[in-house]
């Protein structure tokens, strides 16, 4: 009962005047940085810091709490709507998501991403209440080994969205792996595939791959194939859940936000993957009657579990920086260095000297989860509007807002060189039937798969077995093996 | 508003400044600095720049400050656009560092220090080498032991290869007789991962900034062993050299000029940087974020600057990362 009457003494400040205002213009700021594709809300924060010469230490973690938690909800905004990502987390969404937006179901999805957000947020948030300091205990004992064997079983996830030919899929998957070996290799401190291009020595980054596979290829496609005077406006449809949407989300969001906060507290966890298991586990649990949706017309269930995974994966983040100090993401890192400039070390005993820091800003945490729900349900009804632009105005607007938020990642013209460059190949994918989802997977997985497996080698001094003999890492090889061939082996023994 | 506060903090500042017989502080120095960051905003460098901008202002020396942030590589990318823009410009000021020496090097950049104009190391964070809380190593004599018998057996990690804490690690190896080349050393990708791995005792050893790791020492989760600073960092832990191990080195960072300024104009940002260092606002600062201070300036700073790049140098074609 002790954190809940730290909680309370939270509430207590964070209710005040002050501080509410800065929540909700944290809110506001994150949500419109969000929508942005390339600007994170890292990179938000990072330029917010001067203000901490000015503002209390208080307040200006509440603002940046607000801009973290708003960019992941708007996030989805841009990924249902124009098949633009945002961030690396909502890039799974935009899988489902726009396709949906294009049969007409653009309301309902921005809906289930927003309540999956809301519900998603909260429970991750009741997790750094009362769970947070127990579960990064356990995560401390995962090694790289453990997180290699976690990253192969996310590549069992690719199998969902290979489309009709694996070949074509797994063509797909390699381009996405050679992408994401480009630049300075982590433990060997050599430049790949970087062919003097000094700007990609830190590699090419994935959102503005995905941003140029989907939005940028996507536009080029309909540029290349539009046929004159067959203008179809799309239909926008109704904008709130209905009750059968309601029912599909709702298992989605749990076992969403489920698989997302411990992998938001592993310290090499991330938002990405426990987005990409929970798209793979939506598409073998869902309903038969629901599954042709998948890939076609889209289905609820492949927004509402990636988007819950991803907030609740953000909230998780935060948990080993608040209870160790350990910055674990980018956004963490930035907030740990404002902690520094108030003087405060961040670190174990951060939860015992500034108690009242840390339970003020995980109740605004609470707060800025209800104020961003509020702000984001009646949005939905003006952002559906977007799509009653006719296609041509539509997708040159998408190109625009592309463009735009791809210089803004690092103010780079090589940048948008890549950004084209990708588009067209994925307008040639597109036209010869290559699925893109894989190349992101790729991209995002490869490289961390990579590392973790070096690292673990080099710490057992090139002995492979590492892999097997720690318990962990051999019960999820096991269990990316059983999602690989338990499926095809139960479909011999049905038959 | 901001104005007044300015003026109200420069007439505050005056007679403080006739008393100790320096009136330079009383006057703006520049109306407007260009400050190029060749790092992303919220890192060391951009935190630098920043920390001068808000002590220059609350002493009143320089009007106006623009920031410029250009991340990637180790301040490579960054580098070649100031040098071909900046060139000759008496206002514009580049942050740099230890990282950027070992970047140019292993990069094989085109563009290096060499070609901007140095003016004044402002900050240095000596390095720390850690073991998880649960070691059998007691002190520094019992890793460097294990290190001299077979380097391989001690897992040490610390940030990308190549990098200071790679070059911190070389230097040690050297003085038992065994190359960094010897060693198993993991990199990770920031100090998160690397706390992560020797927090859960996933690796023998760490080696990182002071900073980095000092708060988990204090509360008793990861064991100092050593700092490589010139005199002791944390209380009680001994420096590398006074264990009688000869390395001294530490993540320095300072501010550089344009390239192809007269020495009139290199003087005067010398001077500006000599004022800052010197005022209250400047040294208030360095207490708050527990900076260490290394300001060493001019030519002495560009003495400095060849011997840590020859260093460098040496340790990364002991590695292999340079041929």
């Amino acid at each position: 009962m002790d954190s809940f009457n730290n909680l309370m003494g939270g509430f207590a400040h964070a209710l005040s005047f002050a501080n509410l205002g800065w929540a909700i213009l944290g809110c506001f700021l994150g949500t419109a940085i969000g929508v942005l594709p390339g600007i994170g809300p890292a990179l938000t924060i990072a330029l917010l810091l001067p203000i901490t010469y000015q503002v209390s230490a208080t307040g200006a973690f509440i603002l940046f709490c607000g801009v973290f938690y708003g960019a992941m909800y708007g996030g989805s905004t841009t990924s249902i709507l124009l098949n633009t990502p945002g961030e690396s987390g909502s890039i799974i969404t935009s899988l489902e998501g726009a396709k949906m937006a294009k049969s007409g179901r653009a309301g309902p999805a921005l809906a289930t991403a927003a309540i999956g957000s809301f519900f998603a947020g909260t429970i991750g948030t009741l997790g750094i209440t009362f769970l947070g300091p127990v579960i990064v205990e356990y995560a401390l004992r995962l090694g790289p080994a453990e997180y290699f064997c976690l990253m192969v079983l996310c590549f069992v996830t690719v199998s969902a969205v290979l489309g009709g030919s694996a070949l074509r899929g797994l063509t797909s998957l390699a381009f996405g792996l050679m992408l994401g070996l480009v630049g300075i290799d982590l433990q060997s401190g050599q430049p790949r595939l970087t062919f003097g291009v000094t700007e990609v020595l830190d590699g090419v980054n994935v959102v503005l791959v995905a941003v140029g596979l989907f939005a940028v290829g996507e536009t080029l496609y309909l540029a290349w194939r539009h046929v004159v005077g067959e203008q179809v406006i799309q239909p926008v449809g109704s904008i709130m859940l209905s009750k059968a949407d309601w029912k599909r989300s709702f298992w989605p969001w749990m076992r969403g936000a489920g698989l997302g906060f411990p992998f938001g507290v592993l310290p090499a966890g991330g938002t990405e993957m426990p987005t990409m298991l929970s798209y793979y586990a939506e598409r073998k649990l869902v309903k038969p009657e629901f599954a042709h949706e998948f890939g076609t017309t889209g289905a609820i269930e492949g927004v509402a579990g990636p988007e819950a995974a991803n907030n609740a994966a953000a909230a998780g983040v935060l948990v080993p920086m608040l209870t160790l100090g350990l910055p674990t993401s980018a956004t963490a890192a930035i907030m740990l260095s404002a902690f520094q400039s108030y003087g405060i070390q961040p670190g174990p005993m951060l939860f015992v000297q500034q108690a009242d820091l840390v339970w003020t800003l995980i109740a605004s945490l609470f707060i800025a989860n209800v104020m961003l729900v509020v702000l984001n349900l009646p949005l939905v009804g003006l952002w559906v509007q977007i799509l009653k632009v006719p296609t041509p105005q539509l997708y040159a607007g998408i190109l625009v807002f592309a463009t735009i938020g791809t210089y803004g990642i690092s103010n780079s013209v090589t940048d948008l060189v890549l950004l084209y460059g990708i588009g067209i190949i994925a307008m040639f994918m597109r036209r010869f039937d290559f699925p893109t989802a894989p190349v992101v997977i790729g991209m995002i997985l490869g490289p961390m798969a990579e590392q973790a497996m070096r690292q673990a080698l080099v710490i057992s001094q090139g002995d492979w077995t590492t892999f097997l003999t720690r318990p962990a890492s051999a019960t999820l090889l096991a269990i990316a093996v059983l999602a690989l061939v338990g499926p095809r082996i139960w479909g011999l023994v049905r038959r | 508003m901001m104005r007044r506060r300015t003026l109200l903090a420069a007439s505050l500042a005056a007679p403080a400044a006739i008393a100790l017989g320096r009136p330079a502080t009383a006057a703006e120095l520049f109306p407007s600095l260009s400050v190029f960051v060749p790092a992303g905003p919220g890192g060391g460098w951009d935190g630098l720049g920043r920390a001068m901008e808000q002590a220059s202002r609350a002493a009143g020396l320089v009007g106006t400050f623009q920031f410029e942030n250009v991340g990637g590589a180790g301040g490579t990318v960054g580098l070649p656009r100031f040098v071909s823009q900046k060139r000759g410009r008496a206002d514009a000021l580049f942050i740099g560092g230890a990282v950027m020496v070992g970047a140019v090097l292993a990069n094989r950049a085109p563009v290096g220090l060499k070609d901007v104009t140095p003016l004044a190391r402002m900050t240095t964070e000596p390095g720390i080498i850690v073991v998880p809380a649960s070691s059998e190593f007691r002190d520094i004599a019992g890793l460097m032991a294990a290190y001299r018998a077979n380097p391989g057996a001690v897992a040490t990690c610390g940030g990308s290869a190549g990098g200071i804490d790679h070059i911190t690690l070389g230097l040690m190896l050297k003085t038992v007789g065994r190359s960094a080349r010897d060693a198993s050393y993991v990199a990770f990708a920031g100090g998160g991962p690397a706390q992560a791995a020797l927090l859960g005792a996933q690796v023998k050893a760490g080696i990182s900034g002071v900073s980095e790791f000092s708060e988990q020492v204090k509360a008793g989760r990861l064991r100092a062993l050593a700092t490589t600073g010139d005199t002791r960092s944390l209380d009680g832990v001994p420096t590398l050299k006074e264990s009688g191990i000869d390395v001294v080195i530490g993540n320095w960072r300072g501010v550089f000029g344009a390239p192809g300024i007269n020495p009139a104009q290199r003087a005067a940002l010398v001077d500006y940087l000599t004022t800052l260092h010197a005022s209250p606002q400047w040294q208030d600062i360095m207490t708050t974020r527990g900076w260490d201070d290394a300001f060493l300036k001019d030519e002495a700073f560009a003495d400095f600057l060849r011997k840590d790049e020859t260093d460098t140098l040496a340790v990364l074609r002991e590695v292999g990362l340079v041929t």
